[in-house]
């Protein structure tokens, strides 16, 4: 039983790591990836994020919004499977608020450093396309908070890897107009056909 | 009208939303393997993004700032639900081959980004021009990336074969690299580094 979830977290962070294999939440990946800084206190607001609402978006899917979820209050044949997309984002941008709020009256510092790119983590991809990849593969409760953990954390891994990267990259003698974002996609993608290595090994 | 021909014409190039802004990278990346799904991608957020501006810039004098994001999400993603019905009705073979990616449109930072940095301070007429530009400039980079991705790995547009591929008797031997996401990385870095030299005020120094 353990291998089993342990088989999950590691596929998870490695094998189907969201932001170099399914290529989710670039655009926070790519524009705060400037120092190894403020990648950690992002990637450490991602792992939370996903951590919470994965697992609440499996028990609004398994209970109220599958077809035949809603047998218990009478109505076997409702199928809500539609508004799917609508109730991930609202409870992925109620938690994001919640946790912002919390970072601006405990942790002034980190709030001040994500700035604008804490709103940003609503329209980070990486999250919904967890929770959409959570209801395609049917993942139990337990399932679906292991899988929520080890997406958040391989993303984490891949902001903290990308940021360790640039801020070497400051030596480097980089042709003019490539300086910035331009060489970043260039080493995004570099570092995407490294991982691209990890696809197809079977756990 | 200088204002609202400023609005329209800005994010084509020199705010362009992908290459200078950086919004907006994962769809550009995973929807560009064809030309056609990229066209019918790029419709898609053109008529999210300039109508959720205009909607957002509507409300945006009674709408308390600490729900924002919420008011914000909500009106976005009914849009992209309306979209996304549009097109299982109407073009159904390509919705297919978009799948989750229409879902996708909600978390693109495009319409999220405008809402709040552009429609939040300014009335509904030029917010709306400001959405139709950004579109715009989205569909200009992804049609792009799509042209350089489908004619050199398989060796087609738009579903017609332009290069004659070696299993069907042709000369061409494709490139599969352009098909997988790795290239689309590396292909929207040059569009960047072209854009740079074209325009270098827009180099960044680090």
């Amino acid at each position: 039983m353990i291998e089993h979830y342990l088989g999950l977290f590691i596929k998870a962070v490695f094998i189907e790591n969201l932001a170099l294999a399914f290529f989710l939440g670039m655009c926070t990946f790519l524009a705060v990836s400037k120092n190894a800084e403020s990648a950690v206190g992002l990637g450490i607001a991602v792992v939370a994020v996903m951590t919470i609402t994965i697992p609440v978006n499996n028990v609004i899917y398994t209970h109220i919004l599958k077809k035949g979820a809603l047998a218990w209050a009478g109505l076997p044949d409702a199928d809500l499977t539609f508004i799917g997309l609508i109730t991930y984002i609202a409870v992925i941008a109620a938690m994001v608020q919640i946790l912002e709020m919390f970072l601006d009256k405990y942790l002034p510092v980190l709030h001040s450093t994500l700035g604008i790119f804490l709103p940003l983590i609503t329209v980070n991809c990486a999250i919904l396309g967890g929770s959409l990849f959570m209801v395609e593969r049917n993942y139990t409760f337990p399932e679906s908070v292991v899988y929520g953990f080890g997406a958040g954390t391989g993303w984490a891994l891949a902001i903290i890897a990308l940021a360790g990267i640039r801020e070497k990259m400051k030596y480097s003698d980089v042709p003019k107009g490539l300086r910035g974002m331009g060489i970043t996609f260039i080493v995004a993608g570099l570092m995407a056909i490294a991982f691209m290595l990890f696809s197809g090994i079977q756990l | 009208m200088g204002k609202y021909y400023k609005a329209l014409t800005e994010p084509l190039f020199e705010k362009n939303p992908i290459a200078v802004q950086i919004l907006g990278i994962c769809s550009a990346l995973a929807v560009t393997t064809r030309m056609n799904t990229a066209l019918v991608m790029s419709l898609a957020v053109i008529a999210v993004v300039s109508l959720s501006s205009l909607s957002v810039s509507m409300i945006r004098k009674g709408m308390p700032g600490s729900i924002r994001i919420i008011v914000e999400m909500t009106i976005i993603a009914s849009l992209v639900i309306i979209v996304d019905q549009f097109l299982k009705a109407y073009a159904y073979e390509t919705s297919k081959q978009l799948s989750i990616f229409v879902g996708l449109i909600i978390t693109n930072c495009i319409v999220m980004g405008r809402a709040e940095v552009f429609a939040l301070k300014n009335p509904p007429g030029i917010s709306f021009v400001d959405g139709v530009g950004n579109g715009i400039g989205y569909s200009i980079l992804l049609i792009a990336v799509a042209f350089f991705r489908e004619l050199l790995g398989s060796g087609k547009l738009m579903g017609i074969t332009i290069l004659k591929l070696q299993t069907e008797g042709g000369w061409y031997l494709p490139n599969g690299l352009f098909l997988l996401a790795p290239s689309g990385f590396i292909l929207v870095g040059l569009f960047i580094w072209a854009l740079r030299t074209w325009k270098p005020q827009l180099r960044e120094e680090e």
